[in-house]
């Protein structure tokens, strides 16, 4: 009866070491883009280097980008972007942590797309504010990817637009996200 | 038995908590990794005042410089404090890669002709790559072709000049940022009591005042000693403003010429007797 005991409790222990091995999925290629459209110009960047975690066990999510890494068609604009609006030297990154329900098929991994509701808080500028938004997480073949596109006002994050330039620069960003995950360990 | 069956309970019930409280965002952050961050906008435009600062245009870059820089400003009212006489200069300067900026300009003063090229050979960085400054080195070439200066009847070499500098800058902060440069101008001809080579040191510093205002300051101390020489050390302050891809600079200078060879070597006014140019620059980039 001991041995038995014992046996299974060996066994649960393995599950939940190797079941949790499972549950994350990791990219350091993720893909941001952002795209202001405004009377006189249009204007979008891109980040290829975006860390993202998903958390499928607990419905958990987060982000992680450098400021940085964020490349514009014009450098001149990617100084100005870095010193003047988002102050990359003081808040270098930009995170994104949030929650979300699991749909048991998900969980399982089977292949599908599923449409999930994601609640957290995003911190860009060093101001944290809570976002709400609907992302797609796709499974094909035992591999998971997610995409989501939401918009962000860059006054709540208390990014300054001098009055010059406010017909070249949207009140309101989107961000576009594309990832590829791979399993982590 | 039982000790150790209660033992692996614990050890997996353990496990579970050990995973909870592993944050996510603290997991990225590891995963992160150091990445070399470069300081960004030491200097805004390619000058600080008259001379060069370590900036260069990045690739397929062009720039638009229009600089002026009237008469002494303590010429009273009958020149209408200097505004009567302007010296001028355009040029266009154009990135060949993100290092390399070649440039072409033609001043009004002198009618000199001048060309420079400038390469960026260190960039101030921390993290992965730790470099403590940013370092430039430029080469520069200036033709005058006016009728009547003293060498306006000699031969074409006897009115070139050329200067060589190595621009040492460092953002101590994001506010301040300084920069030292080593100068060598060579003068193909000179009158009998100057040297054909000048060696000076340039001082240049930036002091943000608000996220698009800027106060500049150069100074040009010249450390060949000439005989008879009237001329001073060039020094200058300005206020920077930049908006977009404008940079307007409004200039204070003892300094008239924004020829290398002039400025640093010939310049003639007393700043704190108010022979003060004053001048601006108007850059932009397309």
């Amino acid at each position: 009866m001991k041995t038995i005991k014992t046996l299974f409790t060996l066994a649960l222990l393995l599950t939940t070491l190797v079941v949790q091995g499972q549950d994350r999925y990791l990219t350091r290629t993720g893909h941001i883009k952002f795209f202001s459209h405004a009377p006189l110009e249009d204007i979008e960047a891109h980040n290829n280097k975006v860390l993202s975690i998903v958390d499928l066990a607990k419905g958990q999510v987060a982000v992680d980008m450098l400021i940085k890494a964020f490349e514009f068609e014009k450098k001149l604009m990617q100084e100005h972007f870095n010193e003047n609006y988002m102050e990359s030297d003081k808040h270098p990154k930009s995170t994104f942590k949030g929650t979300f329900e699991v749909p048991q098929e998900l969980k399982a991994m089977i292949d599908g797309t599923y449409v999930v509701d994601v609640k957290g808080d995003l911190s860009v500028h060093g101001v944290t504010k809570p976002l709400n938004t609907k992302a797609t997480l796709k499974v094909s073949g035992g591999k998971l990817s997610g995409d989501l596109v939401f918009k962000v006002k860059v006054k709540d994050h208390e990014i300054k637009i001098p009055k010059v330039v406010v017909r070249n620069i949207a009140d309101e960003v989107e961000v576009t996200a594309t990832f590829e995950f791979e399993p982590y360990k | 038995m039982k000790r150790i069956s209660i033992f692996l309970t614990l050890l997996c019930l353990a496990s579970l908590s050990l995973r909870a409280q592993n944050d996510l965002l603290d997991l990225l952050n590891e995963e992160q990794g150091e990445e070399t961050n470069f300081a960004t906008a030491t200097f805004k435009g390619q000058r600080l005042i008259n001379g060069h600062t370590v900036v260069t245009r990045k690739t397929a870059e062009l720039e638009f410089l229009i600089s002026h820089r009237f008469g002494r400003i303590n010429s009273g009212i009958k020149e209408f404090f200097g505004l009567d006489a302007a010296n001028v200069r355009f040029s266009l300067e154009y990135g060949l890669t993100d290092n390399i900026t070649a440039g072409i300009g033609r001043n009004s003063l002198e009618k000199v002709y001048d060309g420079f090229i400038k390469y960026n050979l260190m960039k101030q960085s921390t993290g992965k790559v730790n470099s403590p400054f940013t370092i430039t080195g430029l080469s520069s070439i200036a033709i005058r072709t006016a009728d009547n200066f003293d060498f306006a009847d000699d031969d074409f070499a006897s009115k070139v000049s050329y200067t060589q500098q190595i621009l040492i800058a460092r953002k101590l902060n994001d506010k301040f940022s300084v920069q030292l440069s080593p100068t060598f101008v060579h003068r193909n001809k000179v009158l009998e009591n100057q040297e054909n080579d000048i060696i000076a040191l340039g001082f240049g510093g930036r002091m943000k005042l608000s996220s698009r205002i800027a106060l500049n300051a150069e100074y040009f101390y010249r450390l060949t000693d000439e005989l008879n020489s009237n001329f001073k050390d060039a020094l200058g302050v300005g206020i920077e403003i930049e908006t977009g891809g404008h940079v307007f600079h409004i200039n204070f200078t003892n300094a008239r010429s924004m020829a290398e060879r002039a400025f640093i070597t010939e310049t003639n006014g007393d700043f704190f007797n108010g022979d003060i140019h004053f001048g601006f620059n108007i850059s932009r980039v397309f």
